[in-house]
């Protein structure tokens, strides 16, 4: 077991696991806010076709697991990843990972996590945690959205470990390999790397419900969610919105705070007066979000109900829609070295 | 957001944690803090919860009225849609919109109630009566 594991708390749950496994193995160096931009975290995407818990399914960050593979790639780091079929498999695996004093990243579903309270356990079956020691039946877990280091009974984890449904963690651990030093080079590699691929995965990714304009395509439809839903539900989906956007682990706006902090710590590794500039930007993003959410609230707390209402929210997101453009395409135009 | 502007409103969030926030201090560089929460996002999810118990209640009218079986309304309860149930119970997705109609529910048996039980973590009795715990 690791005795001299200290816990990390950080805004988001799979940039704090990335950022603690990585500082582990010696990557001193990196913060929260350069995982999730050297990983390419930031993202927009609203799936039409696709309800989560009766509302629209919308995500504000990149798919789950690819912040800690793409930030281990970048920097050149090989990763250890193993899902299970059988559960006794996957606790002799941890537990003997534990055991050598491996702190273990594991994927959990939130529904019957025991220290969560009642009103956050959904289906949500992408969380992340570090488990890091065992005492007699008890795992200590190190969440990174809590303040302090939990337990979780082998029952208990076993449970949120093989939590079913969509995106089903089947029992997934992973960790990095131990490593050399990574030097401020690499870092400042990396950090190209990540912020070329945002622009991409963020401007020109194919279709209309993705990227910058799945934010004006968001703001388009929820101008019509009023006539074509219904008040009370277009009440539920706009507070759906909000939850994705700021609920616990987006450090608020939407993630757009985290990747402004990026963006100016970058500014340490390459001195491109471009990147604290566009930093502005993201944190100007992050206050219309919002701003925006702080509108749709007085809808769906039933002090708002006319279609102006509406519009302003959706007129708020295509605001956002014009300033992230802008700042992406300032960012694809920096030369980098 | 500015450092001074980061909400301290109390919420479900904190009687668990305190939530960390990237935010602006008076030099203009990021830093860290800590959030209780925000009444924005508070009664967004109040009113989420509003909204799921009643479902729930309107389900649960409709088994007493023996429109749906018990599976729908611990399916609710348990803020399952027919996939997650399909995923926990190990039953194709036809056969559980069967066994929502309560004349097949009747005439199922122990290996079936079973299943279902377990995958709501309730007991067969339960099931069968309605009956919540937590």
């Amino acid at each position: 077991m690791n005795s001299t594991f200290q816990h990390l708390q950080a805004a988001h749950c799979e940039n704090g696991v990335t950022t603690k496994l990585l500082q582990n193995v010696g990557v001193n160096k990196l913060t929260e806010p350069l995982a999730f931009g050297i990983g390419s975290g930031l993202f927009y995407v609203y799936l039409p076709f696709l309800k989560i818990n009766n509302g629209p399914a919308i995500a504000f960050r990149t798919m789950p697991g690819h912040i800690f593979k793409r930030t281990c790639e970048n920097l050149g780091i090989e990763v250890i990843r193993k899902k299970f079929s059988s559960e006794k498999e996957a606790a002799k695996f941890l537990e003997e990972r534990i055991a050598e004093g491996q702190p273990v990243g594991c994927q959990v579903g939130v529904y019957y996590l025991s220290y969560f309270p009642k009103e956050y356990r959904f289906h949500f079956n992408a969380h992340n945690i570090i488990v890091y020691g065992k005492e007699n039946d008890q795992f200590l877990i190190s969440d990174p959205v809590m303040e302090h280091v939990t337990k979780l009974s082998s029952y208990e984890l076993e449970r949120v470990r093989f939590a079913k449904g969509a995106l089903a963690p089947r029992g997934q651990v992973y960790y990095p390999k131990k490593t050399g030093d990574i030097s401020d080079e690499k870092i400042k590699k990396a950090i190209a790397i990540g912020i070329k691929r945002n622009v991409r995965d963020m401007l020109y990714i194919p279709g209309n419900i993705a990227g910058v304009r799945g934010i004006r395509y968001t703001g388009e439809k929820i101008k019509k969610w009023r006539d074509k839903l219904g008040l009370e539900k277009a009440g539920l989906y706009l507070a759906q919105l909000v939850r994705m956007q700021e609920e616990i682990g987006t450090g608020g706006g939407g993630f757009r705070y985290i990747y402004a902090a990026f963006l100016q710590q970058s500014y340490t590794y390459h001195q491109q007066e471009a990147l604290p500039e566009i930093s502005k930007l993201f944190t100007q993003s992050g206050d219309l979000w919002r701003s925006a959410a702080v509108q749709a609230s007085g809808i769906y707390k039933g002090r708002l109900s006319s279609q102006k209402d509406f519009d302003s929210v959706g007129d708020h997101l295509l605001n956002i829609f014009e300033l992230e453009k802008k700042a992406f395409k300032e960012l694809s135009k920096i030369k980098w070295q | 957001m500015k450092k001074e502007d980061l909400p301290q409103d109390s919420g479900a969030l904190s009687k668990f944690t305190r939530e960390m926030c990237y935010v602006v201090d008076e030099k203009g560089n990021y830093i860290t803090d800590l959030s209780s929460g925000w009444d924005v996002k508070t009664t967004a999810l109040d009113a989420t919860w509003k909204n799921i118990h009643a479902r729930i209640e309107s389900v649960r009218k409709k088994v007493v009225d023996k429109k749906v079986s018990p599976v729908l309304f611990f399916m609710e309860w348990r803020l399952m849609d027919i996939d997650i149930l399909s995923a926990y119970t190990g039953l194709w997705k036809w056969q559980i919109r069967r066994h929502l109609k309560p004349e097949v529910f009747q005439k199922l048996g122990p290996r079936l109630l079973e299943k279902y039980a377990r995958a709501f973590n309730i007991t067969i009795e339960d099931l069968k009566t309605l009956n919540t715990h937590e």
